[in-house]
């Protein structure tokens, strides 16, 4: 049995806190009193990952077993997830190519060849080959790349099929090929609570007009939060549209879960609590912080880009929907949980290299704005661990970069829209559509690398819960400028962060801080901290 | 009497490029010094009084050794600078009394300098294109302020034929009347270029003429969509002030038109980046090499770019005007309009309009405080530098009393 996560107050003998800092770390002190808050160890994986894979697909969930679903002269798709799982990218072979194995050698035993693998970019951007190589393996790889394996492609309309509206009016619009197969397989790697469930198809082969039912700004901000999918307003818009696809497309799931162990042996401090830490974890984070901190941004960067996660399978479960993300939800809470008693004023997280958006890429301000608000202030189940009018403090550079070939309309979102409002809702009623249907995005998406040009308006939604509910946002370490334009303060060190925060939130005032990554998810009860440290 | 003298040399000119047209000590183009007033070149001609005299571009790049030698070739030397004048009548002359407050249209064209017949550019209504300006009836000069025999505006005394005067209206001030001049080019190169109610235009820089272009857009015409470029903060606040939707730093001027277009943004190694599609009409405004080229990466094909600031020698690649069959068109000075929304039967001189729409204006908002010929160095150092110091149009007051 891994050991749990834990919350560990800082006291005045504890060593400084590992911080995440963009393209390097920090070592922090924190003030005596501040939570830190420390995912559970890694589980351990499998012992017999591809057993387990093939188990699963004989012995599926509310489903007949996948053999019998397969027959000579059917029409089978599957589909996979995109780069944007896992984070980091894991090192091979990666969970995906074992269960494409899998399920291709039961397909072959059957005698399918009207065979189709579709990466489920979503509006994401299209896979490089070399990136689709490392995800699904060489033998998939040239067996079916570039005509029977490809990146889903959302604007084009000849690929897509309308197949219906839900009970509350949300169109229902997916792949084309996917909606008109005998079997459409979904394999999914479950990093985080978000992933899976009827999400996968609905969002995964689902178009704009299908995604802005929920990608929206009155749906994130019910949507609380985006790790407990049963209060996730979202959630249950992807349900709704899950159902109907269910209705008229069969649909065998297979949803993965994997433990937390995140970085590799030679990071391997990251993974560990700084109290645990051996003479060679203590070097070594000395070495990293201050290599990366000196390095120029980009050699930083692709250090740490270079990195790939040893993450072991923990569950596989196949079979419906419904029951197969159940399962998978309750391995990953077994393995992410924490709980936590209490909010507090101030939550503090240090904006790692990487985010679901800028694998082998930068992460923008925008990114950085939704990994602060979008993805660590929603690490929750019950209530936020930041209390209603506090403050996030996230440690980063936010520099004015950008990837110009993976998110051309993050710029302009940055330099057109930001400039004039921080309001998602005024966001999406003036620029969204504007955006979403600038031709030159949508070359860009559907011919080079580019995210959809909607999508920083999604980075932006992301965050509107957070931006609801927080009463300021600081950045240390942060640039100026881009801070004032994100809408947020910037603060040369923690101290002065912290300083700052008093001014929203009082003196003295509580503060937790995010150990993350290895990712965990926060089951935060009331009462018990909400009183500050004195 | 007191005045600014413009001596170019060839040492003078090489060394105004390094140093500045003020500080090439003995080879320096521009020193104050005490000359006789000109004399009346003949009839119909009045002396003036400066009261305020700007200082133009086309003034900084000649001292400074940019301006193209072409235009060189059209001045007489010495000359005294200074066509942006607003001035007092100092004596009799024809129908003007003495005392009254006047702009002068400052173009020497041929019935300025007495040629009969006139050329065929001022007999089609084209004064601005008039063929006599390198030395017919009077030395070269394109305009008075080039001419060694008229003056310019940057001395105490002055010389103008009556038909280059404009009574100022007393509902403008000095500092409204001596921004008629560029006012009045600003009109005349929108008039020439009138945009159409669906056309996206771009405004390219947003010194006096960009900010003035601007102007002339929102009181002259009814583009759908004005976007300016301006280099400085306090241009931009201008230029927002003064009628632009859009307006953004050179830096991200590609990526805003492209947004605001919906152009396709090309990038490729060893080329600049430049868009397919783009603005319908573009006001090139600094005169520089890298605004023309930008004007043109960021017009559509078919469109027109029109070269306001006054261009020197350059290196532009001309491939993208070439495949686009872009329409490249000079806009100088003023002349007689015939077209646009203002300008009404019979045709009326830019000028006249330009006063009309001074008053609707007030450009002289625009106007820093003017200082005296004495201090001509910190004048033309400001005036260099005007964009950065959030200043604009810098102005001399030859006699003290202007303002």
């Amino acid at each position: 049995v891994n050991r749990p996560g834990t919350v560990v107050e800082v006291g005045r003998a504890t060593p400084p806190i590992l911080v995440h800092n963009g393209d390097s770390v920090v070592l922090q002190r924190f003030p005596v009193g501040t939570r830190v808050v420390y995912p559970p160890d890694p589980q351990t994986g499998l012992r017999d990952p591809d057993g387990a894979i093939r188990r699963a697909l004989l012995n599926p969930l509310d489903s007949e077993p996948l053999p019998a679903l397969l027959h000579a002269g059917m029409r089978l798709t599957i589909a996979v997830d995109d780069i944007s799982l896992p984070l980091p990218p894991m090192r091979w072979p990666d969970v995906r190519a074992r269960v494409l194995e899998a399920v291709l050698d039961l397909a072959a035993d059957a005698g399918v060849e009207d065979v189709e693998i579709i990466i489920a970019t979503s509006l994401h951007r299209r896979m490089t080959a070399a990136e689709v190589l490392h995800a699904l393996g060489r033998r998939v790889f040239d067996a079916f790349w570039p005509d029977r394996l490809y990146n889903f492609d959302a604007e084009d309309p000849s690929a897509l099929v309308e197949l219906g509206t839900t009970e509350q009016g949300e169109v229902v619009e997916i792949s084309r090929r996917a909606a008109t197969s005998d079997l459409l397989i979904y394999v999914n790697i479950n990093l985080v609570a978000m992933d899976g469930g009827h999400k996968s198809v609905a969002v995964g082969l689902g178009s704009y007009r299908s995604l802005r039912h929920h990608h929206n700004v009155h749906t994130l901000r019910h949507t609380r939060s985006l790790m407990d999918p049963p209060r996730s307003a979202l959630h249950s818009s992807c349900n709704r549209m899950g159902r109907l696809l269910e209705s008229q497309v069969k649909i065998f799931k297979i949803e993965t879960t994997l433990n937390n162990d995140t970085f590799p042996a030679a990071l391997g401090f990251l993974n560990r609590r700084e109290s645990e830490w051996t003479v060679k974890d203590r070097a070594m984070a000395r070495v990293v912080a201050q290599a990366t901190a000196t390095m120029p941004p980009a050699q930083a960067r692709a250090v740490f880009q270079r990195t790939r996660a040893p993450y072991a399978l923990t569950g596989v479960f196949a079979g419906a929907t419904e029951p197969v993300h159940a399962r998978a939800l309750e391995s990953l809470y077994s393995q992410q949980a924490v709980p936590v008693r209490g909010q507090s004023d101030v939550l503090s997280v240090g904006i790692p290299y990487v985010g679901p958006y800028n694998v082998n890429s930068i992460m923008n301000p925008i990114l950085v704005y939704c990994m602060g608000l979008g993805y660590f202030f929603n690490m929750y189940r019950g209530i936020p661990l930041v209390r209603r009018g506090g403050v996030l403090i996230m440690t980063h550079p936010c520099r004015e970069e950008f990837h110009p070939v993976h998110h051309p309309s993050y710029i302009d979102f940055y330099e057109q829209v930001l400039s004039q409002t921080r309001d998602p809702e005024r966001m999406e009623a003036e620029y969204e559509e504007r955006f979403a249907s600038d031709a030159w995005y949508r070359q860009l998406y559907r011919r080079s690398h580019a995210y959809h040009g909607v999508h920083p308006f999604y980075m932006w939604f992301w965050g509107a819960h957070a931006l609801e509910h927080l009463g300021d946002v600081v950045v240390v370490g942060g640039d100026r400028g881009v801070c004032e334009r994100l809408g947020f303060r910037s603060a040369t060190t923690l101290d002065d962060a912290l300083e700052m925060a008093t001014q929203t939130v009082g003196p003295h005032p509580s503060v937790t801080h995010l150990h993350c990554p290895p990712l965990f998810v926060c089951d935060v009860e009331p009462g018990g901290f909400e009183t500050g440290v004195p | 009497m007191r005045a600014l003298e413009c001596t170019p040399t060839l040492p003078g000119y090489a060394l105004a490029r390094v140093v500045g047209g003020t500080r090439g000590g003995p080879f320096t183009m521009l020193r104050l010094a005490h000359r006789p007033p000109p004399e009346l070149p003949g009839e119909g001609w009045v002396r003036l009084h400066p009261r305020l005299a700007g200082i133009c571009g086309s003034d900084l790049a000649a001292l400074h050794g940019h301006a193209s030698p072409y235009l060189g070739a059209l001045a007489s030397s010495p000359f005294v600078p200074g066509h942006e004048v607003v001035a007092t009548v100092a004596g009799e002359g024809g129908r003007w009394s003495a005392g009254t407050r006047v702009v002068v249209e400052p173009l020497l064209h041929c019935g300025v300098r007495g040629v009969l017949p006139p050329c065929p550019r001022c007999a089609a209504g084209e004064p601005q294109g008039c063929e006599s300006v390198a030395g017919d009836g009077l030395a070269a000069g394109l305009q008075s302020g080039y001419c060694s025999d008229t003056g310019g505006g940057w001395a105490g005394e002055m010389v103008a034929h009556q038909s280059q005067l404009h009574e100022v209206p007393g509902s403008l001030d000095d500092r409204d009347a001596v921004m008629v001049e560029p006012l009045a080019c600003a009109l005349h190169a929108v008039l020439r270029n009138e945009p159409g109610p669906d056309d996206l235009v771009l405004v390219v820089g947003a010194g006096t003429l960009g900010l003035l272009i601007i102007a002339a857009l929102r009181h002259a015409a009814r583009p759908r969509r004005v976007i300016a470029v301006a280099k400085h903060d306090g241009q931009r606040r201008l230029a927002g002030r003064l009628g632009a939707d859009v307006v953004c730093a050179p830096d991200v001027m590609l990526r805003t038109v492209r947004f605001e277009t919906h152009a396709r943004l090309v990038e490729g190694r060893a080329v600049d980046p430049f868009l397919l599609g783009g603005a319908d009409l573009t006001f090139e405004c600094s005169g520089s090499a890298s605004g023309l080229q930008s004007a043109i990466g960021c017009t559509r094909a078919g469109g027109t770019v029109v070269m306001v600031g006054m261009p020197g020698r350059a290196s532009i690649d001309l491939a993208p005007a070439w495949h686009r069959e872009l329409n490249l068109r000079g806009a100088y000075g003023y002349g007689i309009e015939t077209a646009g929304r203002v300008a009404v039967e019979p045709p009326r001189r830019t000028f006249a309009i330009a006063l009309e729409a001074a008053q609707a204006l007030r450009p002289g908002r625009l106007v820093d405080d003017p200082l005296p010929l004495e201090d001509y160095q910190r004048a033309l150092d400001r005036a260099s530098s005007a964009g950065s110091r959030g200043a604009v149009k810098v102005a001399f007051a030859p006699r003290g009393d202007g303002g």
